[in-house]
Order: C-alpha cells, then sequence, then structure tokens
C-alpha cells in the first residue's frame, strides 16, 4: 500500500499548474529574509548592528548638516587648496587645470569604459564647486570654463578618433608644462617653491614621485634579477634597506643629510621632499615589479631568445608589458599610498594641506574647530583615493577579460 | 694566422667579458658618487666643528621623557633615552598588532557575511579608512576626539576606569610576595596540560577510546593552579586602583593621550588591510573544500577552525606579516602626537646635539633590527602552516 500512495504524490504535481513560490521567499519579504533575518542569531545580529549604525548615521548626519561651522572650510577653502600662491599669479594654475580638462575630455571621448567614472567624477567636482555659494565670481569663472573645456573636448575625442595621438604627446608633455607653469622657470615671473603649498602640493608630490619612481623602480626590479652579482646585490641592498625603515626617516635623511653631502649646495626643501619619495617608492615600485617579472612563465624568455631577440629586446618588448599588466593593481595601490604619504611632508616643515589645516586650527578665530578642518582634508584624500583604487579594479577586470 | 686574428672577438663584443666590464662600470660610478657624497660631509661636519662618531652616546641627555616604561631621569645617558624611546616604539608595536589582528580577522570574516547589512558596514568602514591618510586620522584621533574628552576635574568615571583629556587609568596589576610562584606554577600547570592534551588525543586516535583530553588537560591546569594558592597562601596579584589627585592621575595605569590616539589610529588603518587580506585567504580556498567538509557532515565551526582556516593561514601570513612591518614602521607617525618613540627621542636627540647622520644612522638600524625580528618570528609560523606535500 505505500508503494500506491507513493506513486500517487508524484503524478499529482503534473496535473497542478505550477504554484508560485511563497511569497515569503520573493520580492521584498523574501530579499530581506534571505539577507537579514535567515535565522536568529542573524536576526539579532541585524538588529544590534541596523541600531548602532542607525545612531552613528544620525549623529554624523547632525553634525554635518547643523552642528558643524563649515565656514572655516569656506573662508580658507583658497588658502587649504592652494597654500601662499600668489593671489595675482593663480591663473597659472587655473590655465594648467584647463589643460588637464582638455586632455581629460579628449581621453574620455574616445576612452569611455574605464575613463567614465574619472570624467564624471572630476566633472561632478567642478559642478558642486561651481554651485558653492561663497566663492569669487572670478573663481567661478573659470570652474565653468574648466567644465565647458572637459565637456567640448569630450565631444571632440568623440567625433575625431584621430585626436588619440596628439592626446598622448599632451599627456607625456604635460609633466614639464606643470612645472614651467607653477615655477616660471626665468620666462613667467618665478614662484619659489617655499610658496607651494597646500592640496596643490600634496599632488605635485605624489605626481612626481610617481613618475620618477616607476622608471627608477623597474631599473631596480631588473637589476635585483640580473645575473651580474653586484649589481643584484646593490639593488637588492637598496630595496631592503628603504623597505626596513618609515618614510619619516628617509624625510629626515632628505632634510638633515642631504645638504651635507651636497657640499653646500642648497637643497630645495620641496625638490629634497620629491627626491625622499622618489627613492622610497621606488622601493616598493620595484618588488611590485619583480612580482610581475616572477610571474611570466620561463617559455617568454625562451621564446624570444629563439625569436634571435637581444636581452634589450626581450626585455622591454616581450617581458615588460606583461609583467607590469600582471600587476597593474598592485602599483596602483602603491600609488595610493604614495599619494596619501605626501601627508608626511609637514613633518620636515613643507605647508602641504594637513599643516595648513592644523595651523588653521591654531588661530585663535578658528579654535575647537578641529574636527571641520581635518574631516575635510579627510574627504578631499578620500575622493581622490577611492576614484583611483575604483578604476584600478575596472582596470583589472577588464584586462582580464582581455586575457580570457 | 694572421686570418684567425681578424675573425677573433674583440674583447669588447665578448659576452664573457661585457658582464664584468659593466660591472666594472657600475661599481667605479658608485664609488666615484660615494667618494664624492663622503668627503662632501666631510668637510661640511669638519667645517661645523662635529666630529663624526657614536661617543656622544654616553653624554647626559638633559631631557625628561613623559611616558616611559623603564627607569629614566633627564640626568641619564643619551643611549638611555634613545632605549626608552625604543621600547616605547616596541610597546605601541605589540599592543597595534595584537589589536589590528584581531579587529581585522573580524571585518575581513564580516565582509564575507550572509547578513547584508553586517557585509555593507564592514565594507564602508574598509573603504573608509584605507583611502584616507594615517597621518589624517591620527590628528582627527588625537585633536578631535581624544583631547576633547572632558577635562581632569570634571573626569568620566566608568567603575574603576577614568577618562579625561589627561589620558585613560586603568586598573593595574601590582606584584605581591607570591607573584613569582604564581607565574612559576601556572606555566608548569599550562606545559602540563598541552602535555596531556596531546599524549591523550595521540592514544584516542590509537585506541578509538573516547579520553577527554579538553577536559583533562584544563582540569591538570586548575589543579596545579589550586596547588599554587595552597601554597602561597595568598592572591597571584592585586588590583592598584587609580584615583585622582589633584590634576593628575594617581596609580593603576594611565594611558596617555598620545598613545592613545596612536593607538587608535594604527589598529583601525592596519586592520583595514588586515580585513581585505582576509577576505582574500578566505576566498582563495576553493569551494570544493567546503562542499566535500559538508558532505562529511562535519559541522559549520569544525569547517572553519579544520578545513577552511588552515588552508586560509597559509595565504595570510605572508601579506599580513608586512602589514605588521608597515604597522611598526607607521608608528613612527606619533611623533606628531608627541607620544614618545623612537623617532621622537632621536629627534629631540638630533636637536640637542645636531649630529643627523649619526642619529639617523641608529633610528634606521634598528627599525631594520625590529623588521628582521619580526619577519623571523612570522617566518617560524609561516613555516608551521605551511603544506606538507607528499
Amino acid at each position: 500500500m505505500p508503494h500506491m500512495s507513493s506513486q500517487a504524490n508524484l503524478q499529482q504535481p503534473q496535473k497542478r499548474a505550477e504554484t508560485p513560490p511563497p511569497k515569503t521567499s520573493v520580492g521584498v519579504i523574501g530579499w530581506l529574509r534571505q539577507n537579514l533575518f535567515s535565522s536568529w542569531a542573524n536576526s539579532l545580529l541585524t538588529v544590534i548592528v541596523g541600531t548602532a549604525a542607525f545612531f552613528l548615521l544620525k549623529a554624523i548626519f547632525t553634525w554635518v548638516f547643523f552642528g558643524a561651522e563649515w565656514h572655516v572650510v569656506s573662508n580658507e577653502l583658497n588658502f587649504l587648496l592652494i597654500g601662499r600662491y600668489p593671489e595675482e599669479e593663480v591663473w597659472r594654475i587655473w590655465t594648467l587645470l584647463l589643460f588637464f580638462h582638455a586632455l581629460l575630455g579628449l581621453s574620455w571621448g574616445f576612452g569611455k569604459g574605464i575613463m567614465n567614472s574619472i570624467a564624471y567624477t572630476i566633472g561632478g567636482l567642478l559642478f558642486i564647486s561651481m554651485l558653492l555659494p561663497f566663492i569669487e565670481m572670478s573663481t567661478r569663472i573659470w570652474i565653468i570654463a574648466n567644465l565647458a573645456t572637459l565637456i567640448s573636448f569630450f565631444f571632440i575625442g568623440h567625433k575625431f578618433p584621430k585626436v588619440k595621438k596628439i592626446t598622448f604627446v599632451g599627456w607625456f608633455l604635460s609633466f614639464p608644462i606643470v612645472i614651467f607653469f607653477i615655477n616660471g622657470l626665468g620666462i613667467l615671473p618665478n614662484v619659489s617653491t617655499n610658496l607651494w603649498g597646500g592640496f596643490m602640493l600634496n599632488i605635485l608630490l605624489a605626481v612626481v614621485a610617481i613618475v620618477c619612481s616607476f622608471p627608477l623602480g623597474i631599473l631596480l626590479a631588473l637589476g635585483r634579477r640580473s645575473k651580474l652579482p653586484i649589481v643584484k646585490y646593490f639593488c637588492v641592498i637598496y630595496i631592503e634597506v628603504i623597505r626596513g625603515i618609515p618614510l619619516i626617516t628617509v624625510l629626515f635623511m632628505a632634510k638633515f643629510m642631504l645638504p651635507l653631502f651636497t657640499g653646500g649646495i642648497e637643497v630645495d626643501e620641496v625638490v629634497g621632499a620629491m627626491v625622499a619619495l622618489t627613492m622610497f617608492s621606488a622601493a616598493y615600485m620595484a618588488e611590485n615589479v619583480r612580482g610581475g617579472l616572477q610571474s611570466l612563465p620561463r617559455g617568454q624568455f625562451e621564446a624570444s631568445q629563439a625569436l634571435g631577440l637581444n636581452s634589450t629586446y626581450t626585455t622591454v618588448f616581450v617581458v615588460l608589458p606583461q609583467a607590469l599588466k600582471a600587476v597593474i593593481p598592485a602599483i596602483v595601490g602603491q600609488y595610493i599610498a604614495i599619494f596619501k604619504d605626501t601627508t608626511l611632508v609637514l613633518i620636515i616643515g613643507l605647508l602641504d594641506i594637513l599643516e595648513i589645516g592644523l595651523s588653521m586650527i591654531a588661530k585663535p578665530e578658528y579654535i575647537g574647530l578641529d574636527m571641520e578642518v581635518l574631516v575635510f582634508g579627510a574627504v578631499v584624500f578620500f575622493i581622490f583615493c577611492y576614484l583611483m583604487a575604483h578604476v584600478s579594479r575596472r582596470l583589472e577586470k577588464s584586462l582580464s577579460v582581455g586575457n580570457r | 694566422m694572421k686570418n684567425e686574428k681578424s675573425t677573433a672577438t674583440p674583447f669588447w663584443r665578448d659576452t664573457r667579458v661585457i658582464p664584468i666590464l659593466l660591472q666594472i662600470l657600475f661599481v667605479v660610478i658608485v664609488v666615484i658618487v660615494g667618494t664624492f657624497l663622503f668627503t662632501n660631509a666631510m668637510t661640511g661636519l669638519d667645517r661645523l666643528g662635529i666630529k663624526f662618531g657614536f661617543d656622544f652616546l654616553s653624554n647626559t641627555a638633559f631631557f625628561d621623557i613623559g611616558e616611559k616604561e623603564i627607569e629614566y631621569t633627564p640626568k641619564d645617558s643619551y643611549f638611555r633615552a634613545y632605549l626608552v624611546g625604543i621600547v616605547n616604539t616596541i610597546k605601541v608595536g605589540i599592543a597595534g598588532i595584537i589589536l589590528a589582528s584581531i579587529v581585522g580577522v573580524l571585518v575581513g570574516i564580516s565582509r564575507l557575511s550572509n547578513n547584508w547589512l553586517v557585509r555593507k558596514v564592514s565594507t564602508i568602514y574598509v573603504e573608509i579608512f584605507r583611502n584616507t591618510p594615517l597621518l589624517v586620522q591620527i590628528f582627527i584621533w588625537y585633536l578631535a576626539v581624544i583631547l576633547q574628552f572632558p577635562k581632569i576635574e570634571e573626569e568620566m568615571n566608568l567603575g574603576p576606569f577614568f577618562i579625561s583629556n589627561r589620558g585613560t587609568a586603568l586598573p593595574w596589576f601590582d606584584a605581591t610576595s607570591g607573584s613569582l610562584l604564581w607565574i612559576i606554577f601556572s606555566i608548569v600547570g599550562l606545559i602540563a596540560a598541552v602535555v596531556i592534551r596531546s599524549r591523550l588525543i595521540n592514544k584516542q586516535i590509537e585506541t578509538g577510546k573516547i579520553t577527554h583530553p579538553g577536559l583533562w588537560s584544563i582540569a591538570v591546569f586548575i589543579g596545579t593552579l589550586l596547588l599554587a594558592l595552597l601554597i602561597t597562601r595568598s592572591a597571584p596579584f592585586t588590583l592598584d586602583y587609580p584615583s585622582i589627585n589633584g590634576r593628575l592621575y594617581e596609580g593603576g595605569y594611565t594611558l596617555t593621550t598620545g598613545f592613545q590616539a596612536m593607538l587608535l589610529a594604527l589598529v583601525v588603518y592596519t586592520s583595514t588591510y588586515i580585513a581585505e587580506i582576509v577576505r582574500g585567504g578566505i576566498q582563495a580556498v576553493s569551494k570544493g573544500q567546503v562542499e566535500a567538509s559538508k558532505a562529511l557532515g562535519l559541522k559549520n565551526s569544525t569547517t572553519m577552525s579544520k578545513v577552511i582556516f588552515p588552508q586560509a593561514i597559509r595565504i595570510i601570513i605572508p601579506p599580513v606579516t608586512s602589514q605588521y612591518l608597515n604597522l611598526i614602521k607607521n608608528s613612527s607617525l606619533a611623533m606628531a602626537v608627541g607620544f614618545p618613540e623612537l623617532v621622537y627621542v632621536s629627534q629631540t636627540v638630533l636637536n640637542q646635539t645636531g649630529r643627523a647622520i649619526e642619529n639617523i644612522t641608529l633610528v634606521i638600524l634598528v627599525y631594520l633590527t625590529l623588521s628582521v625580528i619580526t619577519s623571523i618570528i612570522m617566518n617560524i609560523f609561516n613555516k608551521k602552516f605551511q603544506l606538507v606535500e607528499r
């Protein structure tokens, strides 16, 4: 008899129309059940974390919109961003920004994909700062000009893909152009480095360290894998010593020891900091690149040897492109780290955004506004670091798709 | 003869000679640059009237250090001052490593939780604290949080804990006459417990009889502690409760504001990196392992502790080691909030003596030693957990 009944059970579902899933497993309720209240322990966790998060969010919200006195940031925004850069020369920074927004717009036009998030963030920042009520009229015009440049060059890049080459040349030349515009180099009125400051200084230091440590790091990595013992051990010792000590000590070396070693020649403090950051970053970059070199299968070397390429061609055209591609995430991570580390220059007395913020907190009219100033600094860094991390993840994904 | 000579490879194209020539060239350049810098430094020092050497370390320091774990007065030598700084660096380093590991593992596991809210909260935590500079975080904790605590006269009082902008005071252990005996007994008890546990487990594996290794080892440990109590007839330690005398803490153990800010910032910052490493390590364990252990009927907790964790830890240890090293190196930022660790002390000495090269070299040597010690300890761990291949 049990046999019979089981057969009947088996046949039943075929006759009936398909029943919809129970209401508790679809829609909002289903999602909640699955993700927040799947078991009693999970429900308890949800309630505790939810309550804590609610009160924290509420506290943050009330502070940001009602408690905080943001006038300290709005009053001193210029000072925080460009330091003591002379006011009559500020147009140079704006022109530079125009140049970069043009390049960014062009790259966005034909690049799309990955460039989207960068362009949206930068454009969004420009748009928000354009709407800020407290900025001067001239600043607002500059911002609008920048936004217009970004958008119009996007369309140019989009319509004429041939501008690709010009854009690459532009990016390539951007570094000397930046130095020329900011410093003047004798053609424009000279703005000495002790007037460089604010967030601009952080960006400059980071860019110099990133650009210079890249080739240096590759050389060190190749040197570390070299068969020549003297070169190899020189690179090993350099990399390991630098990686074993804090950045502060390298900065102190630049400040206190470099003047001794150069034999009385004045070393500019900003240049010293750039050298220190570059030397420090190069050691880490070398280890990243070495990771990429090690990940390459031997067959790549052997194949290029079989093709008759000499070791220089093998390295430049076969090994490095693949090795660097494999470690892009690590390299971007290193860039983010060095960008965050530029705040350390305040310890050797440079006026970066954090040092300026701290000096403002010390002023009697802004006493007690520590949180506002520091949070502003943190947010500025967060936007750029998060953007870089995001782009790196996108890049990683698109590259791994290409590999498949 | 003539013909042979003309076809022979000239030495500058001989692949056996080129490397040697290149290296000689490299050495010559390094030596020239080195000598140039060295002579410059020597003439510079001569002009300043400073003789290179480390004998200044035995001079009297004449400065006081606010926070010290070892005896130190301004009458002591610079060397002693350095020791105080090194001990403080190690103190913040060890406390930071332990706390950051705990927080990091918790956040890392939370990021893989099946609870949506927990997952989101831990992701936001990681993104916020990873993407802002550590120095900014240190100043936020120090200036905007810890220094905003109430003044010492109107201190917050949580039981025996005192919290104010002069630091936090905790009750602390005070040694009694029996403390040494207690320590000896508890170490002996611990060793005995471990030995008995492994013996019983082996026996259980061999004979199949249930031997209750856990219960026995705990019983042995408690037994030795009871023995210690019988012999000493006193508690292992007395608690020293802090109190406030005027505007200073008295008794107990005081965590200074600088130390608190530094520890908080280091723990929060490093824990985000450890969390990402832990998450990556757990995700790297292949799904089949979990499914296989479920198919074998293992409990969730057993799956975690005996299957996933041992495999994940192999992936986790090397990158976490470099995070520990980063934490120790980052503790040098404590000088910004006036916590007297190694770099802070060295800066004070440098300002007093003007001996840049010696002081910076000392700091570098100490950090390299600390890095090497940490690496050795973590390598021992790594060996222990390494995959033993057939």
